[in-house]
């Protein structure tokens, strides 16, 4: 299976049913943390440019807000297409984003453990 | 009636204030709180990929442990993932058969547990009216901001827990306290959740917005019931924070002194 087909199943999204409102990337607080803004993220799952998203910086940024979730007027769900690209890449063997050694660096004493255990959970598999 | 209650990681350590004050008022509210004797952390964020199963045993599990058919979190987090994981139990046969096959021992879960939020009990089965009238030491003219974020509102097709553009609930909730509501546009954005952990000063830029949002609309200060939007909004610091149950525990007259 390819990673487009990867992408659409573990996602369940239909990029087709987009209708290019914007109205994603108008809600999105990380739009200006990415390359690629949510309504582009879903034209190019649909033209197939995956090679591009799976190399984004955007994967990474995506606050998991649901904002383009709850106000997308055509139900595609774009945060759901921008997890399986990142969880996609992430399943390659020796990718990861995040190493447990770096967190000690990262981490200041007051962090939750929520925090460190929602990174892991979103930027290693 | 007793409930059968989540607390989940950050309850435990960080974020104790949350629970300890959370629990001492459900006692004297007549709701006590019973502590699943075994959970394990809900991971802290939602699998959206559908192929994902094993991050979403913890959840299964705690969920099939409560007794009554219903489970209490406070942590906005652990609520999100635990009510949309029961979500997806109830909706899609494929998850729910891949996750009972890990559970071939013990009998299939097929979701029949109901998620509540405490801050749901206290508005659908004690009531805020109810509330109010248990109230000992009214919070009278503080200036109080709600704060949402993200976790307790979104997606509200399958959280379902209030008005996601325009809720009401914290307000109601200050109301019954004793309190003024400040209500302001940013309260259901995005604190900079977990995003903080490799960039920081993205997720204090995000707090700043909050923050400069509640103060110009006259809030004294910020409730949330959310360890992590607690940490982020403390970064940028020009407010001081509570959980709600700080100041719940405060108005019932549980705590010495402003909270």
């Amino acid at each position: 299976m390819n990673d487009l087909e990867t992408i659409r199943r573990i996602s369940g999204v239909n990029p087709r049913r987009c209708m290019k409102c914007g109205k994603c990337t108008a809600s999105c607080p990380a739009y200006d943390q990415m390359e690629y803004h949510p309504h582009q993220f879903v034209d190019m799952v649909e033209t197939g440019h995956i090679d591009e998203l799976l190399h984004s910086k955007g994967i990474y940024t995506c606050l998991s807000c649901f904002a383009c979730v709850e106000r997308c007027p055509r139900s595609v769900e774009p945060a759901k297409l921008i997890e399986a690209v990142r969880v996609v890449f992430l399943r390659r063997v020796g990718e990861e984003h995040l190493h447990p050694e770096a967190v000690a660096a990262l981490a200041d004493p007051e962090i939750p453990q929520q925090a460190v255990t929602s990174a892991f959970r979103k930027y290693r598999k | 009636m007793t409930y059968s209650y989540f607390p989940g990681c950050t309850l435990k350590t960080k974020g104790k204030v949350l629970d300890h004050w959370g629990r001492l008022s459900a006692q004297a509210l007549g709701f006590p709180l019973e502590e699943l004797p075994e959970w394990q952390c809900c991971g802290g964020v939602y699998p959206m990929a559908k192929d994902e199963i094993a991050t979403r045993l913890s959840s299964v599990r705690a969920l099939s442990n409560a007794k009554d058919g219903k489970l209490v979190t406070l942590c906005s987090a652990c609520y999100h993932v635990l009510k949309r994981v029961n979500n997806d139990i109830r909706t899609d046969e494929t998850i729910r058969d891949r996750v009972n096959r890990y559970r071939a021992d013990e009998a299939p879960y097929i979701g029949d547990t109901e998620v509540l939020h405490y801050l749901e009990v206290l508005r659908d089965e004690v009531s805020f009216s109810e509330l109010s009238k248990k109230v000992v030491k009214p919070l009278t003219g503080r200036k109080i901001g709600a704060y949402y974020g993200c976790l307790l509102l979104r997606p509200s097709k399958e959280l379902q827990f209030d008005d996601p553009e325009n809720p009401h609930i914290l307000e109601d909730f200050i109301r019954a306290i004793g309190a003024e509501p400040v209500v302001y546009g940013q309260r259901n954005e995005c604190c900079g959740g977990y995003v903080t952990v490799e960039n920081p000063g993205y997720a204090k830029s995000r707090a700043e917005l909050i923050l400069d949002n509640a103060v110009s609309q006259g809030a004294e200060c910020l409730i949330t019931a959310c360890p992590l939007c607690m940490y982020n909004l403390n970064k940028a610091g020009s407010l001081p924070v509570y959980y709600f149950t700080e100041l719940l525990a405060e108005a019932l007259g549980l705590k010495e002194g402003d909270a």
